[in-house]
This record gives structure tokens, sequence and C-alpha cells, in this order.
């Protein structure tokens, strides 16, 4: 039973890392290709994780939390290393797609402050 | 039954990793190449864990804590220097 338990986890891991990857390949500009590795990746290595600890306290006495070290420090790095990229992304001014809405954020967040002093 | 789903699932990173291969040479800009190499940092973690369990032995755990902590904090040096152009100011 928990064989099986560990074994769909490491499968359902595993398919959300290939996707993540695929999305970094597959998505068409920088903004969208930011999704595919800060979510679908991080949730596949959580599942790996959870699969591990599953895996090394199988007949023992207590918990081995040993990996949910490694997914509590990802699950903290990846946000602010996706706010560093898109902080970067946005000093290069890197092109967008077409259908991005609300494009010309800066000039109106430049023009409602314009409007609040005046 | 599990040391043939964690083959599997070994084959399965190891072709996530030749995918952001090619996305880190393909990239048109600088932030995609760096959020290739990212990419590669996490499933090269995502490696080493199921080939712990592969070989059962919990000596990869802390080679796996390693390579995340030096992949967040290069990543992040390299974002401070493309945007400031120092990296400690």
């Amino acid at each position: 039973m928990l064989e099986l338990v560990v074994c769909s986890l490491l499968i359902i891991g595993a398919l959300f890392v290939l996707l993540g990857s695929f999305a970094l390949l597959k998505l068409p500009d920088f903004y969208t290709r930011l999704h595919g590795p800060t979510k679908a990746t991080t949730l596949g290595l959580g599942g790996l994780v959870l699969a591990s600890v599953l895996f090394f306290s199988f007949g023992q006495d207590m918990v081995n939390v040993q990996p949910l070290l490694i997914a509590i420090f990802l699950f903290i790095s990846a946000p602010i290393t996706a706010h560093m990229l898109i902080k970067v992304a946005l000093h290069q001014k890197l092109p967008m797609i077409d259908k991005t809405s609300n494009k010309n954020w800066q000039q109106q967040l430049v023009k409602g402050n314009e409007q609040e002093k005046g | 039954m599990i040391s043939m789903v964690l083959l599997g699932v070994m084959s399965l990173i190891g072709l996530a990793l030749l995918l952001n291969l090619w996305a880190l040479l393909r990239g048109p800009s600088l932030p995609d190449r760096l959020l290739a190499l990212d990419t590669m940092y996490i499933n090269s973690i995502a490696l080493l864990l199921t080939y712990g369990m592969y070989t059962v032995s919990q000596l990869y755990f802390e080679t796996a804590l390693l390579i995340a902590m030096l992949g967040f904090v290069s990543t992040v040096a390299v974002c401070k220097f493309l945007l400031r152009g120092d990296i400690i100011e």
C-alpha cells in the first residue's frame, strides 16, 4: 500500500518537473516562460520530496524529515528568484507578446501619480 | 516495482534536463538563459533525490541541499549584477 503511494507520488512529481521544463521551451515570451519553472517544477519537486520522506521513514520508528528541509528551502527561495528575474526583465525591457494585458502600466503609474499631486 | 518506477522517473528527469539544455542554448536573451540555468539546478536536485532513493542511501540529501543553496545564491548574484552592474554596493 505504502509502495503504491510512493510510486504515484514519484510519477506525479516527475511529470510536473517535465511539464515545467517543457513550458520553458514552448511558451512565447519571457514573462510567460517564467511561470513554468517557478510553479510546476517547484510543485513536482515537492511531490518527489514527499515520496522520499515516506520512502526513508518506512520500517523505522521516527519520520525522517531531512528531505523536507530541501523542500522548505526551495519553497522559500523560488519566489525570490522569480522576483529578481522579473525585475531584470523589466529593467532590460524584454519584448512582450501582443496579447499582454495592461502593457503600459508604467506610463499609467506615472500619470496616476501626477494626478494625485496636481 | 519501486526500482522500475525510480528508473522511469530518473529518465523523465533526464529528459527534462535535456529540454533545459536546449532552452539554455537557444534562449534569445540573458534572463532566459539565467532562468534555464536555475531550472537545471532544481532538476538536478530532483535527480539526486531519486538517485538517493535508488541506492537506498541518505548521503545525497546534504548534496542536494548544498546545490539548492548555491543555485539560489548564484542566481540572485547574477540578477543583482544585471540590475546594478555591481553585486555588493
